[in-house]
């Protein structure tokens, strides 16, 4: 036995310097392919919360649509110097609707005001940012980069017509090293809820003073075996501090009691949808309804690694699952899926206002690679994202084009144009997968690989 | 290499300080206890070479408990704890010891605290593999002892709160560690702002923070993180002098031991958690 092991060993020793010349060749492929694929960003979506106005965002682009006089709006001051000039990656309104924040790539915070659309202010970041969030009293404005810091934005001073360029973050805490997915505030505005890629939920009291940091932590919602990817409240008027909601890489989605940490419930959204069960697609976006009585879920699309029957491939999500909400009982369960007919539309973000029974989904990339067109959106809507009635004629399903309101209108200016190819649509839903993988999933890698990482890692080479 | 082939091989690794290559080593261990002392049956830590340093900020490889409640104390604990559901014990670990190194400190307080349960945390794996044998080997030569006192292979930096609930510590140990002299590499230090926010979280409410190392910049790094944090206060010279465990940190740690020995100067800050005000 150990003979064999020596052997063994030994032939491997031999075959090193061929080996390693391989594994360079590899490796520097790799990173090359990964380093595309993280330049793959999700269209993102937001609702104004009393339904004036709808903001699209692909790539560096920010599309807004007036709801209410049923035009397209540009932005006030459309120069090259007050446009995003990398991805969006974070996109909000504020609880009333006077303020848009859209950050991301470009290290760029844009405080937009929602009535005049102009640029109130821009802050720099000194990383990419990952997730934006507004305090619930519209004092402050909180962002969160790649490198785990939570910054503050104080508001104070900001008004429409004068805009306010001088304005500075501060850093008030951090997930050690790890990137920040989502941030969100409680309902009562008393705590601040940030989710990161190591698994982990920290639930923090957020202060009378924030400037002076963050520092108390009431809790950590800790079960996801894989990053957590989103987060929402679900509350009503009997539930007012609500229940936190997080999806996650791990295919399913958990309740929360943010107060003492505890797990509540688990939804294995992934088989409760009789999904295939390698693939365990990550759950990419969470909504609930304003009443707290439905959370919308949106789930990558999942990896065709064998080649499928017809019968199989009908059989793939494409739409959204509806999950009812039980907040006396705290349990979440499975209600049904809405499909997205015609197309394979896999939303990337979902978003809704706070009254009113319309869903809106958004799918698109942008810096698609190996594509003509390299980046597309295209907008759906679900009627009906209410609770359930007994009514059949009220069941939730996805709006016609034509049903949609705005119109063409709308869709021209959402999405570029009033017809999408649907073409590309699986192909940047399996880069959008590729992409939030190579950011958030940690990398596996063999024993002889990571060894052989290490003495190639950057830092050596410099001293050759 | 030589003297391999012509003497019994635990004979040779007794006496002569031959450095050996992996194969050799390997063929050691298959032996059996020659990584062992042989007079007091703990491992040797010539076996047990590590690089001095790791990097906190890389993705971790090691298992890691999904919360505080998946930490099996009876892997730990067997003889506290029987069975993995915790029933045996209320106590939970009430010290740790962050970067426990070759494990000096935990050993020693293990028998100071024999009521309470201690944990020794530290990055490197074949560190945290020499601490476990010193451990299970103390445990076979004094029977009924060292049963309160264990060790895991974490990154704390990154999973203290998968271990700890809320206010579950009463001791927190950060004794000599990394300096990391780089203002680019400041945020790999161990005691930093952001971190004491997650080590006030874990430690209750009076329970106590130790820090102390042989570098002036950081014992200063560190003693102005802590003074600057609004839920840390200063311990006063009087309860210094009357906590027995303020003086195992230097004469039970390993690098304690070093510094004391090359005449070293060391700078300690301790300090009492206490509740946010205002």
């Amino acid at each position: 036995m150990e003979e064999a092991q020596m052997k063994e060993e030994f032939k491997t020793e031999t075959n090193e310097t061929q080996m390693e010349e391989k594994e360079t060749e590899d490796t520097q492929l790799e990173e090359k392919d990964s380093y595309l694929q993280t330049e793959v960003a999700p269209a993102l979506i937001a609702l104004h919360p009393f339904d004036q106005s709808i903001a699209v965002t692909v790539g560096s682009e920010l599309r807004i649509f007036n709801l209410v006089k049923n035009c397209a709006v540009s932005l006030a001051d459309e120069s090259k110097e007050m446009l995003h000039r990398d991805s969006i990656r974070a996109l909000r309104f504020s609880d009333s609707g006077k303020l848009l924040v859209s950050a991301g790539d470009d290290k760029l915070v844009k405080i937009w005001g929602a009535e005049s659309w102009q640029c109130l202010c821009t802050v720099n970041s000194e990383k990419r940012v990952s997730a934006v969030a507004i305090s619930k009293d519209e004092q402050y404005v909180c962002f969160a980069d790649k490198f785990g810091v939570v910054w503050i934005v104080d508001l104070v001073g900001l008004a429409e017509n004068q805009p306010n360029p001088d304005k500075n973050a501060v850093a008030i805490f951090g997930h050690y090293c790890s990137i920040i997915t989502s941030l969100e505030f409680s309902p009562d505005g008393r705590f601040i809820v940030s989710a990161d890629r190591d698994f982990k939920i920290r639930v923090s009291v957020f202060p009378k003073y924030p400037l002076k940091g963050v520092h108390e932590i009431q809790s950590f919602c800790l079960g996801h075996s894989e990053f957590v990817s989103c987060l929402t409240f679900v509350h009503n008027s009997d539930f007012p501090q609500g229940f936190l909601v997080s999806g996650s890489g791990d295919s399913t989605v958990c309740m929360w009691d943010v107060t003492s940490g505890s797990l509540l419930c688990t939804s294995d959204v992934g088989r409760e949808a009789n999904l295939s069960e390698e693939s365990h697609p990550a759950v990419t976006d969470l909504y609930a309804t304003a009443d707290g009585s439905l959370v919308a879920v949106a789930i990558q699309r999942q990896a065709l690694e064998i080649p499928l029957s017809f019968d199989l491939l009908l059989s793939i999500l494409q739409g959204i699952l509806l999950l009812s909400c039980d907040l006396s009982a705290k349990r979440l369960s499975m209600l049904k899926v809405v499909p997205v007919p015609g197309e394979t539309f896999i939303p990337t973000r979902l978003g809704t206002k706070l009254s009113g029974n319309l869903l809106w989904m958004v799918t698109g990339a942008s810096n698609l690679p190996g594509t003509k067109e390299s980046s597309f959106a295209r907008i759906r809507a679900v009627s009906c994202f209410k609770k359930k009635s007994n009514d059949s004629d009220l069941e939730p399903r996805v709006l016609e084009d034509t049903e949609v309101p705005g119109g063409d209108q709308l869709l021209e200016k959402l999405q570029g144009s009033v017809s999408v190819e649907s073409t590309v649509f699986s192909a940047a839903a399996d880069a959008l997968n590729a992409a939030m993988s190579s950011l958030l999933r940690k990398k596996q890698y063999s024993d002889e690989k990571r060894d052989f990482r290490k003495k190639t890692r950057n830092d050596k080479k410099f001293k050759q | 290499m030589f003297f391999l082939k012509s003497r019994p091989i635990e004979a040779s690794s007794l006496h002569q300080p031959i450095i050996l290559g992996k194969k050799a080593r390997s063929m050691l261990e298959s032996k059996g206890n020659s990584t062992f002392n042989k007079s007091t049956g703990l491992p040797r830590k010539r076996f047990y070479r590590a690089r001095a340093h790791s990097n906190p900020l890389s993705d971790s490889h090691f298992p890691v408990p999904l919360s505080p409640q998946h930490v099996d104390y009876s892997l730990h604990f067997p003889q506290i704890f029987p069975s993995p559901d915790r029933s045996g014990d209320a106590r939970r670990i009430e010290f740790a010891d962050v970067g426990c190194g070759f494990g000096g400190l935990c050993i020693s307080l293990s028998t100071l605290f024999p009521e309470k349960l201690m944990i020794g945390m530290e990055i490197r794996d074949k560190v945290t593999e020499y601490v476990k044998e010193r451990i299970l080997g103390l445990r076979t030569t004094n029977p009924g002892q060292y049963q309160n006192v264990s060790v895991v292979r974490t990154n704390s930096m990154k999973y203290i709160p998968n271990y700890f609930e809320k206010g579950q510590l009463s001791k927190m140990f950060f004794l000599f560690p990394d300096p990391h002299f780089k203002e680019k590499n400041h945020r790999r230090r161990v005691i930093s702002p952001f971190l004491l926010d997650e080590y006030a979280y874990v430690l209750k409410e009076g329970g106590i923070i130790y820090t102390i190392t042989d570098v002036e910049e950081l014992g200063v790094w560190m003693r102005t993180c802590l003074e600057n944090h609004p839920m840390f206060e200063c311990i006063t010279d009087e309860e210094l002098e009357a906590d027995p465990v303020v003086k195992l940190l230097v004469s039970a740690t390993e690098e304690g031991q070093k510094v004391a020995r090359n005449g070293g100067q060391t700078f300690q800050a301790v300090f009492r958690r206490v509740a946010l005000s205002g």
